[in-house]
């Protein structure tokens, strides 16, 4: 060592670990919405928002008091809520079942994986025409569109989970002397749950998208119709108390998810 | 039930892996098998329990399972294999749910095994909240409660740290001083050959054929760390092994 390196100064070691580990923190999304919200107010009062750009909060939110009072809010609401509720479940529970056999036979597999692929990057909407040909204007072609949305990325998330899980766990079932069914049930899937479950979420917020574009094609009633109908008049605050309908929806369903992920798959941290 | 392995050989593909290996596993001992890495040992394990089917030669079991055996083959794996959504009673109570064992006649043989094991107080506990050795001991209760007649232990203690395996050592041991179970013992680690086996093969490289079968006479109870008999084993076990091991490292996996 030179006489230079041992008068200099010690230094203290610069800490460079941590970050990339998210954590819960509460009320932020809540805080970033109500700014977000409180600029849209003072720009529409103070005027440096024109009206035509957007409508104040404040009467968007009398707008919907309005719709609550009326009970027309409920009216737009139940029929949409059904088709969703509908739709959604029958997507869902098809494309979980499809993807599950995906998952466990080849040939199904081999069979399916391309129909999947050629599916999935059609615009659903492009086909609303299509099934109001095949199942009527009424409900069932609203069903089926929400359905059929649903369907594709189900089956990917599905299968793709399957997939995923852990084959020496099924091995160990099989040194045990498992029956195949009793596998599938109790090792396949809660191994695929959580892939499931993360793919459900993206299922519904397409399913909520759909539901709009299946509404504005012949339905008296519905939040889609009721946007649809705002926007033909550019009546901007209906139109958003409609928006934001849509979006508290998206909301909850997220949270619902979430609330069944903790009491599901509470065994992982 | 002894087990006969009657001139095995195995092949993946062109790579051949296994060659001529004819052994028996007597009732009550414990047969430990040692290689090199890559030797086929976890391999012929897998053939001796049917989770794998032999190219040539025949695993042949002699006599009957005892009264009771559920799953006369039963597995013990290197990395547990234990289901993280199912507590530590729901683990072991997988594997007799499908004998039609439920409800009391179920809690009265996992309040057993657990007892065996150690683990009494953790029936509730989930795989995350365990360490290692604890899971490697649920894995075994989970073996003991279908009554095997044969445990086929895939390096058992090998994801542990060297202290917990030497705890479990122990407790291995107790566990077949108290009841004498039958075991093939697969593992690269000679220490726990000389401390567990009563008879040690030891295989070459691939293709892994039975170098020499070592017997140990000495009562497992009074094998200690250290002994210098077994020490004695051990370095000649290594003396066997130390060139074909080094081969073997260097070797490229195509496997």
């Amino acid at each position: 060592m030179s006489d230079a390196t041992i008068k200099t100064q010690p230094i203290e070691v610069r800490f460079r670990g941590g970050g990339f580990a998210p954590k819960a923190r509460r009320w932020v999304g809540l805080a970033v919405f109500v700014v977000l919200v409180s600029i849209m107010e003072i720009g529409t009062r103070s005027g440096w928002i024109s009206a035509l750009t957007l409508p104040k909060p404040s009467d968007v939110l009398a707008t919907f008091k309005e719709l609550w009072e009326s009970g027309l809010l409920f009216k737009h609401l139940l029929p949409s809520l059904s088709r969703l509720a509908v739709g959604a479940a029958i997507g869902a529970t098809v494309g979980v079942c499809a993807g599950v056999m995906i998952g466990l036979f080849s040939y199904v597999r081999a069979g399916l994986v391309p129909l999947v692929a050629a599916i999935f990057p059609i615009p659903k909407i492009a086909l609303l025409p299509l099934f109001v040909i095949w199942f009527g204007i009424d409900e069932a072609s609203k069903y089926a569109l929400i359905a059929f949305g649903t369907f594709t990325p189900t089956v990917v998330a599905t299968y793709g989970a399957v997939d995923n899980v852990d084959r020496s766990l099924i091995r160990m079932g099989q040194s045990f002397g498992l029956s195949w069914f009793s596998i599938v049930r109790k090792i396949v899937l809660p191994g695929a749950m959580p892939g499931i479950l993360s793919g459900l979420r993206i299922s519904l917020a397409i399913a909520i998208i759909l539901l709009v574009a299946a509404e504005m094609l012949g339905a008296e009633y519905g939040i889609g119709a009721y946007i649809l109908e705002a926007g033909s008049l550019y009546d901007l605050e209906r139109l958003f108390a409609g928006v934001v309908i849509l979006s508290l929806l998206g909301v909850i369903l997220s949270t619902v998810i979430g609330f069944i992920e903790r009491r599901l798959l509470g065994w992982r941290e | 039930m002894d087990i006969r392995l009657d001139a095995i050989s195995h092949s993946y593909g062109g790579t051949e892996v296994l060659r001529d290996i004819s052994l028996d596993i007597p009732t009550g001992k414990i047969v430990c098998f040692v290689g090199p890495s890559g030797c086929g040992k976890s391999t012929l394990l897998r053939l001796i329990g049917g989770l794998e089917r032999a190219t040539k030669g025949r695993v042949l079991q002699l006599g009957t399972p005892p009264m009771g055996c559920l799953n006369p083959l039963t597995y013990v794996f290197q990395d547990f294999a234990l289901l993280p959504w199912r507590t530590v009673h729901g683990n072991i109570s997988l594997v007799l749910e499908d004998h039609g064992i439920k409800g009391a006649a179920a809690d009265a043989i996992i309040s057993d095994v657990l007892a065996r094991t150690k683990l009494s107080d953790f029936s509730n506990a989930l795989p995350r909240q365990l360490s290692g050795g604890m899971k490697q001991r649920v894995a075994i209760a989970r073996a003991l409660a279908v009554k095997p007649a044969v445990m086929l232990m895939d390096e058992p203690l090998s994801a542990l740290d060297s202290q917990t395996r030497e705890l479990l050592m122990d407790d291995l041991v107790a566990l077949w001083t108290r009841q004498p179970f039958t075991a093939a013992y697969v593992t690269h680690n000679l220490a726990e050959a000389v401390r567990l086996g009563h008879r040690i093969a030891v295989l070459s490289r691939r293709p892994g054929e039975i170098h020499e079968v070592v017997e140990i006479d000495m009562p497992l109870e009074e094998r200690s760390h250290g002994n210098p008999e077994l020490e004695k084993i051990q370095k000649h076990l290594w003396d066997m092994m130390r060139d074909e091991a080094r081969a073997a490292d260097e070797e490229l996996l195509n496997v």
